[in-house]
């Protein structure tokens, strides 16, 4: 085989407003590999790629592809250069047919397009890797998995030696992951390259040939397959260094008040996002929901604060079938929300700090005089809220998107916890945040909890849930797999779970 | 290589805020002054007589005003709907239709108490204004039917509604083949101030700005139309109805654009008549976006925008042709628009690095 | 009716529709690139004064379309470079490319305001299917603009359909994103369409001004670029429909001048909102069903930045 790196990138940084996505990075496939980059969320594994990809242009660093160094100014260049990357969201026309989709942009093709014609050569290429698609049939027909196969296709017509896959089988049953991963094999047999971002440690297990490990930006480790399992890998991608301080602990939880049975939620593009689901909330504990983002754990939080519809089952509170109720009652029974969105759902980006505390208030008698807002009521409930959480701001006529990460948690929490929550749910709570801010966060989580309310909190690092919570309930694409005690576990038990790949015995 | 590129703000750039429309302004003037110069007038002359005509005298600021209360109070129906992103450009439509029902009370009711006319027509022109939001409103909320062509669309037919009322059976049989209707008693008539054409309609667009402004500042329904202007999202968090606001916001605002038509009837023509409004629905949409929908604002750049009709009018002398008003307007909003990245975007100069 | 008022009616609707398909053939190559521009009444007022100028001053008519054609593309190109380049609102920037071109048109041609043009298009006589009786006069004696602009209509539709310029074009107008994922230059497919749309626009102003009028009136389009811009939904963004609306829209026009004399008494005031009732009911329909073929691009009226996160 060749040893020459078919890419090399070296020293890339990158930063979006308020992150760095990428510090410093170094990267290399080699032709023929099937390469995995391997990170939780947010650990800028697709920034990276999307460089590659042309699509982001690199603060710095240098790009070498097939020993030249190359300026990928855009995605035209990179496909010139044989890379093709393929992304969660699909970037197919849904009104054009297959074929269409295949051809389009390529100079291969004549000026004339002749359906007959671009359908035979699109057949012709599916033959030869494996995978069959009707070229007539318009991709908004099609299930996602047929449509990835679409897209790979597309890389194939463009005669593409590398290809990028971004988290290529979470929207495939696990048919279609045996499927994919054959095509994958022939691709590499042929000389292709194929970089695979993941956070499936058993996926990788079964296909990578070597795999680079990103965490916060920074590449952890790399190493041949061989010399990894799933062990090292896992601590690679979600241990921190630092060693956790075990959490006060010494919860009392009471009676349940929460219970959820059988629920079934719609996900946004009319998918079952959550499954029969089934569990209990008692006061004065918090339940942790751990998964992998998009297992259907935004949908489930949703749903028992009033702001989705539930297909089927129930959620009784304190007794009562509330599945019905719409956010306003649900708030006034004392279930709070924190969403996941800070900006643009928990918190309307260009109003004022004053404004946003009452946003899930608003209606209340006590911010009225007569038909008017009384302002100087509200203004000094906002006051108040910003001493009682301590958020640090110049004024609070400011639209609150000029409050840092940290600040604009507190303020959401607090306006959340102000209410007198009985059940609290929050969503990634410390997403974001750095040490002393997610510190922050997390004592007035556990004053509440002590204080004898319900918390469902929903997070995606491991030793979070070891931190703070009572027990942890895995998500693995939309049922929840196991509810386990948090000090009768360990992260690789639930990683395990989290990824699939539950661990006979453990 | 050195390259101008573009970098997202964090923040929207309140300097920007101010500067960009002063800006666009001034260098829509400085535009036109090429324009002029180019097409061989002399622009000092033409701005000064423009001046003049607008602001140079007593006379001349209250015909300004007269302009500017139709843009002030249609300029405010139509931010209330744009602060909800809903693309009403249907002002000139609805003030056709509060026209049409303020008139057809006028003319039922004939003489009477003008405390009595008067708010009966104001009634009818916000209910027919309303009625012709009402309709886009409905289609955007529970369908999401494309509200920009429906607006669009009924402004035709408001005007040919109208043509037709004038033409036909409302036509005064005395007006010599004109397309008029008989004019109204005094009770339907606006009260003037002195021997001018300023009409108590100066009053009524202050009263609606205050309103408005109340309104949206200090009332719930007001937070909420400005919750859900910013974000859908955090106004379904919030526990509130989005569709139900769609249509109410697009009938409040086709209702105050409706008082509009009520206002130039009652308080100028007199009467029903052919070309009502010469087009200050759309204008009015230039001074929304100008006073970036802020209520007062609207109130000085419709006057802003007043004095430019007028003084178009007045250049007409030195042989200019009226149309050179459009022409500013126009370039006003592009260079307006073209301006708006800067509040979203820093122009920055940056070395392009080796990748 | 007779046959000689029917043939006269119908052929008066090939030349009514003539300026409407054009615009509207022009605004729906900008629509499916995905930019909408608002601004077509605008052009074709531009479009129209400058071929009138052009012509009367050169005595070509030829040239006159030429100038017509460049106003038209000068003022899409204002569209493009705020819309496109600076991200600017497109709604309202439509809006400013009307009340802008409606000045300056009525700016520049206050001096010819009534005059007459002199200069003729020479109608085409088709031999042989000219002489048809009925049909003749309907379909083969009109000037060459008319032929020309069906020509143009089914040249696009096989531009959009058939071909891979028309593939990229759509695919830029659907799904930006994916365009660009294919290497394909979204701004640059978006602006050429936009200043070819608009170069379609003032050939369909210059089309009144120099045939249909034939003279130089402000605000002589009275309302077709809006009409224009109803047909690219009416029309379900395809140019095949276009081109039986836009004669559908023109004979409605046509009818209108027609019906009083014909002792026919619906109101002519009513006659003449129908084009935009029909619309409104058409955009009615059409977003309510929703079918597979017939909705706007979807990237419609969106601006593209590549690195919105």
């Amino acid at each position: 085989m060749n040893r020459f790196p078919v890419i090399e990138m070296k020293g890339i940084s990158k930063r979006f407003p308020g992150v760095i996505a990428n510090d410093n990075i170094s990267f290399r496939v080699y032709p023929g590999e099937i390469h995995a980059l391997l990170g939780e969320n947010g650990a800028g594994k697709s920034t990276l790629m999307s460089i590659l990809a042309g699509l982001y242009r690199p603060d710095s660093g240098t790009i070498k592809v097939k020993g030249e160094v190359i300026r990928l100014h855009s995605p035209r260049k990179a496909l010139e250069e044989g890379i093709g990357m393929i992304y969660q969201h699909f970037r197919l026309v849904n009104n054009f047919t297959v074929a269409e989709n295949i051809v389009l942009g390529s100079k291969h093709v004549n000026w004339g397009i002749k359906q007959e014609r671009i359908q035979k050569e699109t057949r012709e290429i599916s033959h030869n890797y494996g995978l069959e698609i009707n070229p007539a049939v318009r991709v908004n027909q099609l299930s996602l998995g047929e449509q990835q196969r679409v897209e790979i296709l597309k890389m194939l017509y463009r005669g593409c030696d590398i290809l990028i896959m971004d988290e290529p089988t979470t929207v495939l049953t696990p048919g279609e992951v045996k499927e994919l991963f054959q095509v994958l094999r022939i691709m590499s047999r042929q000389g292709k390259s194929i970089v695979l971002i993941t956070h499936k440690l058993n996926e990788v297990m079964e296909i990578a040939d070597y795999v680079t490990v990103l965490r916060r930006g920074k590449v952890v480790g790399d190493d041949r397959i061989e010399n990894l399992d799933e062990g090292i890998l896992t601590r690679m991608m979600v241990a921190r260094e630092v060693v956790y301080s075990q959490a006060q602990r010494d919860s009392s939880p009471g009676g349940v008040i929460l219970n959820v049975d059988n629920l079934k939620i719609q996900g946004d593009r009319g998918n079952i996002a959550v499954h029969e689901v089934s569990f209990n909330l008692r006061r004065g504990e918090i339940m942790a929901i751990a998964g992998v983002a998009g297992n259907g754990q935004r949908e489930l939080v949703e749903a028992l604060a009033g702001l989705r519809k539930a297909v089927s089952g129930s959620i009784e509170y304190e007794g009562e079938e509330i599945k019905h109720y719409d956010a306003k009652s649900r708030i006034a029974l004392g279930i709070n929300m924190v969403p996941e969105d800070r900006i643009g759902m928990g918190l309307v980006p260009n109003l004022s700090v004053i404004d946003n505390s009452i946003l899930r208030s608003y209606y209340k008698e006590e911010f009225y005089s007569g038909w008017f807002l009384n302002y100087n009521k509200i203004r000094s409930y906002t006051d108040r809220i910003i001493n009682e959480y301590n958020i640090v701001l110049s004024d609070s006529n400011h639209p609150v998107n000029y409050l840092s990460g940290g600040n604009l948690q507190k303020l959401l929490l607090g306006r959340e916890i102000d209410q007198k929550p009985r059940v609290l749910l929050a969503s990634y709570p410390i997403r974001g945040l750095d040490v002393a801010a997610a510190e922050g966060v997390y004592d007035l989580l556990l004053k509440e909890r002590d204080k004898g309310t319900a918390i469902l909190l929903v997070l995606e690092d491991l030793d979070d849930i070891f931190r703070i919570a009572d027990r942890v309930a895995v998500m693995y694409q939309g049922f929840i797999r196991k509810i386990l005690d948090v000090e009768k576990t360990s992260i690789d038990e639930i990683g395990s779970i989290m990824v699939g790949t539950e661990l006979a015995g453990v | 290589m050195l390259k101008l590129k573009l970098i997202r703000r964090e923040n929207e750039s309140t300097m920007a805020r101010l500067i960009v429309p002063v800006l666009s302004i001034i260098m829509a003037f400085g535009c036109g002054w090429i324009f002029l110069a180019l097409s061989g007038y002399l622009p000092a002359v033409v701005f000064a007589k423009m001046f003049n005509g607008a602001l140079g005298s007593p006379y001349a600021i209250s015909e300004t005003i007269v302009k500017a209360v139709p843009l002030m109070v249609a300029g405010l129906a139509i931010s209330l709907a744009f602060r909800m992103k809903l693309w009403n450009i249907g002002a000139e439509g609805q003030i056709y239709m509060g026209a049409f029902a303020a008139s057809g009370m006028a003319l039922a009711l004939g003489n009477g108490s003008p405390y009595v006319i008067i708010p009966i027509m104001m009634i009818a022109a916000f209910a027919a204004g309303a009625l012709w939001g009402l309709v886009p409103g409905l289609l955007k909320a529970y369908w999401q039917v494309n509200e920009t062509i429906i607006t669009l669309m009924l402004n035709y037919v408001a005007i040919y509604w109208v043509d037709y009322l004038v033409f036909g059976p409302w036509k005064d049989p005395n007006s010599m083949g004109f397309p008029l209707t008989p004019i109204f008693s005094p009770a339907a008539q606006l009260p003037t101030w002195g021997d001018s054409r300023v009409h108590l309609g100066l009053l009524l667009a202050g009263i609606i700005a205050i309103v408005f402004y109340l309104v949206v500042q200090y009332t719930r329904w007001g937070y909420e139309v400005r919750v859900m202007g910013e974000s859908s999202q955090a106004a379904k968090y919030a526990g509130m109805n989005v569709a139900k606001n769609i249509m109410l916001v697009m009938m409040v605002s086709g209702g105050i654009a409706g008082i509009a038509g009520m206002i130039e009837v009652a308080g100028i023509t007199h009467r029903l008549q052919q070309g009502v409004s010469p087009g200050y629905g759309y204008t009015a949409i230039i001074v929304a976006w100008l006073a970036r929908l802020n209520p007062f604002a609207i109130i000085i750049v419709a006057f802003l925008f007043g004095a430019l009709l007028v003084g178009g009018f007045a250049v007409q002398i030195v042989g200019v042709s009226f149309s050179i008003t459009q022409i500013l307007q126009g370039t006003v909003l592009f260079f307006l628009l073209a301006g708006e990245i800067f509040l979203r975007y820093r122009l920055v100069l940056a070395r392009e690095e080796a990748v | 009716m007779d046959n000689t008022a029917l043939s006269a009616l119908l052929a008066a609707t090939m030349i009514a529709g003539t300026p409407i398909l054009f615009a509207a053939a022009g605004e729906l190559l900008a629509e499916r690139s995905g930019i909408l521009n608002l601004g077509v009444e605008g052009m074709m007022l531009v479009g129209a004064a400058f071929g009138f100028i052009c012509t009367l001053s050169t005595g070509n008519h030829w040239l006159g379309l030429l100038a017509a054609l460049a106003g038209g593309g000068f003022m899409a190109s204002i569209h493009g470079l705020i819309t496109i380049t600076l991200r600017g609102n497109q709604v309202v920037s439509g809006l400013a490319l009307t009340i802008f071109g409606s000045g300056l048109s009525g700016f520049l041609g206050k001096s010819y305001q009534g005059a007459p043009m002199l200069f003729k298009f020479e109608s085409l006589h088709v031999p042989v299917l000219g002489n048809i009786p009925f049909l003749g006069p309907v379909l083969f004696r009109h000037d060459p603009m008319v032929y020309l602009c069906i020509l143009m209509a089914a040249a696009m539709w096989y531009l959009l359909y058939k071909t891979r310029w028309g593939l990229t074009i759509r695919s830029v107008g659907e799904n930006p994103q994916a365009a660009d994922a294919v290497g394909i230059n979204v701004g640059r497919v978006r602006f050429l369409c936009t200043i070819v749309g608009g170069m379609m626009a003032g050939l369909g102003g210059a089309y009144i001004s120099l045939v249909y009028a034939p003279t130089w009136q402000e605000n002589m389009t009275a309302g077709r670029g809006w009409i224009a811009v109803a047909l690219v939904i009416f029309a379900l963004w395809n140019p095949s429909r276009a081109i039986i609306g836009a004669y559908l829209f023109g004979g409605i026009e046509a009818l209108t001048f027609r019906l009083q004399t014909m002792g026919i008494h619906i109101s002519s005031f009513f006659l003449a909102m129908f084009p935009y009732i029909a619309t409104i009911v058409v955009l009615v329909l059409v977003t309510i069903r929703r079918r597979q073929d017939a909705g706007a691009p979807e990237a419609l009226g969106l601006a593209y930045d590549r690195e919105e996160r």
